[in-house]
């Protein structure tokens, strides 16, 4: 108990003399630091709070030191976690490796995979992009056809895949291939890495409803990529694959929990809160007028504080012993219903100055509303829809039989 | 905060789960309502609960009891809602003792808690007056003379009013009907002259009683906490027993749930289970979500009225929350505990029709999921 309380001790101590003063403020979009080789940092004390926190290993706080991270226990990085907090100060590093990719390295890299990779996630020299989907696998992501074949010590890939974040300004891409097509399709697809400067690799950006472009279409022409490039077992990529869904799940989950002083999910806006902005944009001052839009407004506060309960629930249970687990689609799925609705009641509670799109007549935050409710939309479309949230609850958690292998009996 | 049981608790839970499916099965209430049994519980359970301590599991040990919290009374509240368990559990002791407890002078405790752990005693708590709960309407009146108060006035919905030997009701020492102000509550014998109980026979089976008090003369030291200051008291008291209800409602709804996936796992139509049907599916992953939504927040809930740190506020908030919550989540489960069932739920040979009937006088009871949310939103100031 003394150990943690010197450990606090210390954490605050270091956080009060460390974070810059900016890096203590809301954070606003174009400063969210993402890193990798061509980093670009708006505000330079991004950059002196990424190198001050990378070098402590506290990006990615409970990995293990050798590989660059934090060595912190679970008790040390909620610690951690509460003390940033309490500066509200800014996460140093948004990345793909840091919650997606790096939690399946540590499970299923090699030795010299793991030493070749971590240190560079932690201290975001290699931004990393994700290549999952295809034109003709989305919610059947086992159906993918991207084509890797072993030629001597190298792979040939062929293919394309699409709503791949990001993908023209990353450095590297975590990809899944076919490396068998005879065998049953869960069975012969593998996971690799390469780098996106690899020659055959090209992406262009999709225009989004929102109109935003952070999904690119990928292009994989005759791209060679080293057989040591790839992670874990050949064709045994679909446990590796289904095991970062749930570090992807449960990171997309939190957007649920953005609150009205939040800023996840993507939520920068200053509408402070929910019921602030019904009142502001009526007139009200002590209760919202509108009776109904008071009520589903209230509804959706207790659903949002029963859900943070059941998050908070999920990591005490987690320290008992079991990682993320069918748990993750549970809360995914809830999260991310809980943002749609969120943007949906922002709407009402603002009425037309919501909806504009750009121009005189609109403040900057009100045009962000705008674009982030429609942006709320694909959160329960990426990282498994959620009827295949639903899918995998009925089947993983309650035991129903399978439609698809009963009917095939 | 704890959100998960600790060894302690998990081993009640595991003991009270144990009891409930041995000593008193759905098959005790089903009993008692043929029978239109005169006390509407089961007298050999209550005594086999009392022997267990259960009483007194919330009280404090200068008191007779057992200094186990909340949390403790909690799962039992919550393995008893899994059997539908009927008795004074919820009136006498979640409302009643905690009543004495929060508000009770030295001496009011002293005398009436351990008769309470004791089995002794049974309270009830007469607050509403009209149909949907409204706890500071009150228009019974204690009218102050020489020897004390003369109440006139009456209550209903009074949850076992018909078996206590105790009543306490709040009743207007000054004030408007609907003000918060100028209401104070009364410790009565239920055998007071002028005290008329008419029982009602609710559709869950349990026992209420519409009451009536026509100048009712009572002595001044039955006044329970401070004169016209009675409603917050009250309404702490009842924070207790809403959340209290919360975790019956959460052990009901997990049944129903149980209950309904294992009929799903048996039941074939068009040449397979109906369970294989992902329109089925969707609506038990749904469920399911929600459900453990309201164990987090039952939980959470628990564990605030166990912490000292905590203001009335704060719990009146939680309170809310889980009230709310579970309320809203209780009508969709036991609805479709039936509609997935088909045509057997409907039949009174089959248990599920219990729980839909208990449903929603527990949703009722203490204020539904639209009372809940109106109190949040007034106690965040929107």
């Amino acid at each position: 108990m003394s150990a943690l309380s010197d450990f606090q001790a210390s954490t605050r101590a270091w956080l009060e003399e460390n974070c810059p003063p900016s890096m203590r403020t809301p954070l606003v979009q174009e400063e969210v630091v993402w890193g990798g080789r061509r980093p670009e940092f708006v505000n330079p004390e991004s950059k002196l709070w990424l190198e001050l926190m990378s070098e402590k290993g506290w990006t990615c706080p409970t990995w293990p030191s050798e590989y660059g991270g934090g060595g912190l226990s679970k008790e040390e990085a909620i610690i951690l976690s509460k003390e940033l907090n309490r500066l509200n100060a800014r996460p140093a590093l948004n990345s793909f490796g840091i919650s997606m990719l790096g939690p399946v390295l540590l499970e299923y890299a090699n030795e010299e995979q793991k030493m070749r990779f971590l240190p560079d996630i932690v201290h975001g020299k290699t931004r990393w992009c994700q290549g999952y989907s295809e034109p003709g696998a989305g919610s059947d992501l086992a159906a993918l056809g991207t084509k890797a074949e072993l030629f001597g010590d190298e792979y040939t890939i062929n293919g394309s895949k699409v709503w791949t974040s990001y993908a023209d300004q990353a450095d590297w891409i975590f990809c899944l291939v076919r490396t068998d097509s005879d065998v049953p399709k869960h069975t012969g697809i593998s996971f690799i890495l390469f780098d996106m400067t690899s020659e055959g690799v090209s992406t262009k950006p999709i225009q989004l409803i929102s109109g935003s472009s952070p999904f690119c279409e990928t292009f994989f022409d005759d791209v060679k990529v080293p057989a040591a490039n790839l992670i874990g077992e050949l064709n045994a990529g679909w446990t590796i694959a289904k095991r970062l869904l749930q570090h992807e799940r449960t990171m997309i989950s939190g957007f649920g929990l953005a609150n009205d002083s939040g800023d996840k999910g993507g939520t920068t806006s200053t509408v402070a809160t929910l019921e602030g902005a019904a009142m502001h944009y009526r007139g009200d001052s002590d209760k919202i007028s509108d009776s109904v839009l008071r009520d589903q407004i209230a509804q959706f506060k207790i659903d949002t504080e029963a859900f943070a309960f059941t998050s908070q629930r999920s990591v005490e249970e987690s320290k008992q012993g079991q990682g993320p687990n069918a748990t993750s689609s549970m809360l995914k799925y809830y999260g991310c219903e809980l943002n749609k609705r969120r943007y949906e009641l922002l709407l009402k509670a603002m009425g037309s100055q919501s909806l504009g799109w750009e121009g005189a007549g609109f403040a900057e935050d009100e045009l962000q509303i705008t674009r982030e409710w429609l942006r709320s939309k694909a959160n329960s479309i990426e990282g498994g829809t959620l009827e295949v949230q639903l899918n995998i609850i009925a089947k993983r958690v309650l035991g129903l039989p399978d439609m698809l292998s009963m009917s095939k009996k | 905060m704890a959100l998960v049981l600790t060894e302690d608790q998990q081993l009640l839970k595991d003991s009270a789960k144990g009891f409930c499916l041995h000593n008193a099965p759905i098959d005790v209430l089903r009993r008692l309502r043929d029978s239109k049994d005169e006390t509407g519980f089961d007298e050999t359970v209550w005594a086999q609960m009392i022997e267990l301590g259960w009483p007194g599991m919330a009280i404090p040990e200068a008191y007779g009891g057992f200094e186990f919290g909340y949390g403790g009374l909690g799962v039992l509240l919550e393995e008893t809602g899994r059997s539908l368990v009927s008795s004074p559990l919820i009136a006498s002791v979640l409302l009643g003792a905690t009543a004495i407890n929060k508000l009770g002078t030295e001496e009011q405790k002293q005398e009436m808690l351990p008769a309470i752990v004791s089995g002794e005693l049974l309270l009830a708590l007469g607050i509403d007056e009209k149909m949907s709960h409204k706890p500071a309407s009150v228009s019974t009146t204690a009218a102050a003379n020489a020897e004390g108060y003369i109440i006139n006035g009456c209550k209903t919905f009074v949850l076992d009013g018909h078996v206590a030997n105790t009543l306490i009701i709040s009743a207007r020492t000054s004030g408007e009907e609907d003000s918060e102000e100028g209401v104070s509550l009364f410790i009565l014998d239920a055998s007071e002259q002028g005290v008329s109980i008419n029982r009602t026979w609710m559709v869950d089976s349990r026992n209420a009683a519409n009451i009536s008090f026509d100048n009712v003369q009572v002595p001044k030291n039955a006044m329970l906490g401070e004169i016209g200051a009675g409603f917050a008291g009250l309404d702490e008291v009842l924070d207790v027993a809403r959340i209290g209800v919360a975790a019956e409602m959460l052990g009901s709804m997990q049944e129903v749930f149980d209950r309904t996936l294992d009929y799903l796992k048996q039941r074939e139509q068009f040449g397979v289970l109906i369970g294989s049907f992902q329109g089925l599916q969707h609506r038990m992953a749904d469920m399911y979500s929600e459900i453990e939504l309201c164990k987090s927040t039952v939980r959470a809930a628990l564990a605030a009225l166990d912490n000292p740190d905590r203001t009335a506020k704060e719990i009146a908030i939680i309170a809310s929350v889980a009230k709310a919550k579970l309320s809203e989540i209780m009508e969709v489960v036991s609805n479709e505990g039936i509609q997935l069932h088909g045509g057997i739920g409907m039949t009174d040979e089959f248990d599920i029709g219990f729980f839909i009937k208990r449903a929603r006088a527990a949703q009722q009871f203490l204020g539904d999921a639209s009372f809940h949310r109106d109190r949040y939103a007034t106690l965040n100031g929107f």
